[in-house]
């Protein structure tokens, strides 16, 4: 009997993303009939879909055992940059791209002083959350960018009857599934999450995997930036900020550990964001004191966080009687 | 000749580390490297495996000159190195774990992406040749460290190579397993693939390789092959450079009649059943069995590490409830874990802070409990001297920077410190060379003879039939057989610890 209740547990820790989700799901669907309608359910993939495509950024960094800190201030001076440029006259599309251009760039600069000068990531992405958005600031004169009317228009759009955030969504996850699961590249960073100097004698290009994730995450963050950019219309001096708390959350509720080496894109990490995004959506439409949401998502994180740290307890305490049966 | 060493010299900084090193090998050869640790085994490997080159001298391969700048390079010109501590990600499967450096790949649009099915094929050809019967989708965390022992010479096999070199291979397998590990090394021999074998077990070099070469201090000092036969006390005397007159210490005492430990039917599920045992003043108490028998469990689980469902211990004859280690410490009851780095040692502090770890709290002042630098270190230093570690110095020395010996060295004066009643030792001498050893096994007397009881868990039985006056087995969770000094019987040690149910693989 015992062991039924203690094997129920660890399904249930193994599980405990879907098991979130689903709580918040139903808790939201009795209070509120609006919650549970075809109409939320989109509107909640639309505004989790900037989060989703930053943490999925994230996962890579935290796969192997990195972190950004910085996802933020990458979004903000992205938008930043590319505001201007439109508002000066610059086409859209010249503009875009120049916002993955600094997204990119910026990643490399994290990865840069990661792994050529040995700084750990927690460190170096502080400074450059600090520096990023003291540069973003200087750029906008501290003052909000009003987008132009067609930069909005890119928000609400359509294809094939699916909003456009929901498609850009949609290929990056996609992509990144695919590059983590079926590329050796992908492979590689889960040998380099799980012991570095283990995989550097296994002949694997350490150095140049390390400086892809920072990359890739700069780059996620910035088309992340962009999604949000084109639903909100303007970039406010705080555009960006703690969205590296929220990506990095999104990504261990959905099952990546902080310890590298472990976790997934799909459906992990996007069942994550969406599940944050559906309990602030959820805490607007029971119209809850928005004095509380930071309280109520940060227990969520918190609760996250925990279960993150149950689960490897359970993993280790399991694999050490399996050794003896 | 197939490889070539001429006059290797490696330094390091100021030290000298190989002096000169000529080593032939032949196709389908086996050549045991034997010498204590810091002998000059693992870096005369790391050269030939591309980790470190040379600072002087050359190799030969197949005649022509070979100079790997890499591991890589090494591994294409077909010598592959399974180091001691394995090259696993448990996070990984198999099929990862095989290819992880060199996947098959085929292109879906022009990316380049996993190609599976072909890896899966490849992967099981190499586990067939192993003899290993997994799925390839396995996780490694699931392996035992036999199974992860035979991966990672599966994946060795993988790159095709003319010369594997094996590192300490059978420290983590029981001697069944070894006995598979060798019909595999001989059928790779037939394979006319050339082996390097890198081990303690004398034994088991003499039984298995046609050369043996002996290195100390960094030269290569005697070279002996099978057909002329093996002499043991020569090779040992060549490894140490003197007489081991006698290996095992004497003992000037026996064990006293006062109980310092007692164990009633200590049972965990999965774990361990119905353990029940005392361990007397002055008495050493050994444990013997396969590895996964329970024996470290066992310790953990006494020491207050794990949980235990029901038994009841004693120290002195008082109930002990709720152990934990900071209870049994300030009870003088020690434990020496079997992985030292891991567990015993912090590995970037300095050889000074190990070995006061545990005894702090008796150099700690009142009121503000501030540590007593002054004593601390006198007595850091005085321990450290009677456990004989060499080092070059205490307050800045990181323990990661000495030899296997030397940190279990360390480990051990920790505990001394602490001035035991009880020293429970996990594989004490687990790696460690045979110098070492011994003055390891004379710290074990020394603790008794002042009064102190030992349980010691060791996979050697010669290290248990010289040092114990009592060898319980266990098998699969229990206590199968226990003898008295009197009955000590090699063979019926080895009996009481296999598995005896599955007589047919036998």
């Amino acid at each position: 009997m015992k062991t039924d209740i203690s094997q129920a547990g660890n399904k249930l820790l193994d599980h405990s993303t879907i098991v979130l989700f689903s709580i918040i799901l139903i808790t939201f669907s009795v209070l509120s009939p609006q919650f549970f309608s075809l109409q939320n359910f989109i509107n909640v993939l639309i505004q989790a879909s900037s989060l989703a495509i930053v943490a999925t950024g994230m996962t890579f960094v935290l796969l192997t055992a990195g972190i950004d800190l910085s996802v933020g201030s990458i979004m903000f001076v992205a938008g930043v940059v590319s505001g201007k440029m439109v508002d000066s006259g610059t086409s859209l599309g010249v503009a875009c791209l120049v916002v993955v251009g600094v997204g990119i760039g910026y990643g490399l600069l994290n990865a840069i002083f990661i792994y050529r000068f040995k700084v750990i990531p927690f460190i170096v992405t502080l400074a450059t959350l600090y520096v990023g958005r003291g540069f973003g600031l200087y750029l906008s004169d501290t003052r909000a960018i009003n987008l132009p009317e067609n930069f909005l228009s890119i928000g609400s759009a359509r294809l094939l009857g699916i909003p456009f955030p929901i498609i850009v969504l949609g290929v990056v996850v996609t992509v990144a599934h695919l590059v983590l699961t079926r590329t050796v590249f992908g492979r590689q960073v889960y040998a380099v999450g799980n012991h570095a100097e283990k995989a550097r004698k296994a002949g694997l290009k350490v150095n140049r995997i390390l400086l892809s994730v920072y990359v890739i995450c700069g780059c996620c963050a910035a088309i992340g930036g962009l999604v949000a950019m084109a639903q909100l219309g303007a970039i406010s001096p705080s555009f960006g900020s703690q969205s590296e708390f929220m990506a990095i959350a999104a990504a261990v509720l959905g099952g990546t550990s902080l310890f590298g080496g472990k976790g997934q894109v799909f459906p992990g990490t996007l069942i994550g964001a969406i599940t944050i995004q559906a309990l602030q959506s959820g805490l607007v439409i029971v119209n809850a004191d928005p004095y509380l949401y930071p309280l109520i998502t940060g227990s969520v994180i918190f609760l996250i966080v925990l279960i993150d740290s149950f689960r490897h307890k359970e993993q280790i305490r399991r694999r050490r009687i399996k050794k003896v049966a | 000749m197939l490889l070539e060493l001429n006059d290797i010299t490696k330094k390091f900084g100021e030290a000298e580390v190989l002096k000169g090193i000529n080593l032939p090998l032949e196709a389908g050869e086996i050549r045991g490297l034997v010498g204590e640790n810091g002998a000059g085994k693992s870096t005369t490997m790391n050269i030939l495996g591309g980790i470190h080159p040379p600072s002087s001298g050359s190799m030969r391969l197949n005649g022509a000159v070979f100079a790997p700048q890499s591991p890589t390079d090494s591994l294409a010109a077909g010598i592959a190195f399974i180091h001691q501590e394995l090259n696993l990600f448990p996070n990984l499967s198999i099929l990862e774990n095989l290819f992880l450096s060199h996947f098959p790949q085929k292109k879906i649009l022009g990316i380049p992406v996993i190609d599976r099915q072909a890896a899966r094929q490849q992967a099981q050809k190499l586990l067939q040749q192993v003899a290993l019967d997994l799925n390839p989708a396995t996780l490694v965390e699931e392996l035992t460290p036999a199974q992860r022992q035979l991966l990672e010479i599966a994946k060795a096999l993988s790159a095709n190579p003319r010369i594997i070199i094996f590192d300490e291979p059978t420290t983590s397998l029981t001697s069944h397993e070894t006995r598979k590990l060798f019909d595999l090394m001989a059928r790779l021999k037939a394979d006319n693939i050339a082996m390097i074998y890198i081990s303690h077990n004398l034994q088991d070099v003499m039984h298995l390789c046609d050369h043996i070469s002996v290195l100390r201090d960094g030269r290569l000092i005697s070279d002996y092959n099978q057909a002329a036969g093996y002499h043991l006390p020569t090779i040992i005397n060549d490894m140490v450079g003197r007489d081991i007159e006698q290996f095992f210490p004497d003992r000037n005492t026996a064990p006293g009649t006062e109980t310092l430990l007692e164990v009633k039917s200590m049972h965990a599920e999965g774990v361990v059943h119905d353990i029940s045992f005392t361990v007397k003043k002055k008495e050493i108490l050994g444990f013997y069995g396969l590895v996964g028998a329970g024996r470290s469990e066992m310790a953990r689980i006494i020491y207050g590490l794990d949980a235990f469902a029901s038994g009841a211990l004693y120290w002195k004859q008082q109930p002990i409830s709720a152990p934990t280690p900071a209870r049994w410490i300030n009870k003088r009851v020690a434990f020496l874990t079997e992985d030292r780095r891991e567990e015993g040692l912090l590995l970037a502090q300095p050889i000074g802070k190990n070995i006061a770890l545990a005894s702090l709290r008796r150099f700690v002042q009142s009121p503000l409990r501030w540590v007593a630098r002054q004593p601390l270190q006198a007595a850091v230093s005085e321990q450290a001297e009677a456990t004989k570690i060499k080092y070059h110095s205490l307050t800045t020395q990181p323990v990661a920077t000495l030899s296997g010996g030397n940190q279990q060295k360390v480990v051990l004066a920790k505990w001394l410190m602490t001035k035991p009643e009880l020293l429970i030792m996990d594989e004490p001498t687990k790696g460690i060379d045979i110098n070492a050893k011994h003055e390891i096994y004379k710290l074990i007397h020394q603790l008794t003879e002042q009064g102190a009881g030992v349980l010691l868990i060791s996979s050697e039985i010669e290290e248990l039939l010289g040092l114990c006056d009592r060898i319980l087995v266990m098998k699969q969770g229990r206590i199968s057989a226990g003898f008295s000094k009197a009955e000590f019987d090699r063979s019926a040690l080895l009996e009481a610890a296999l598995h005896t149910e599955k007589q047919g693989s036998l």
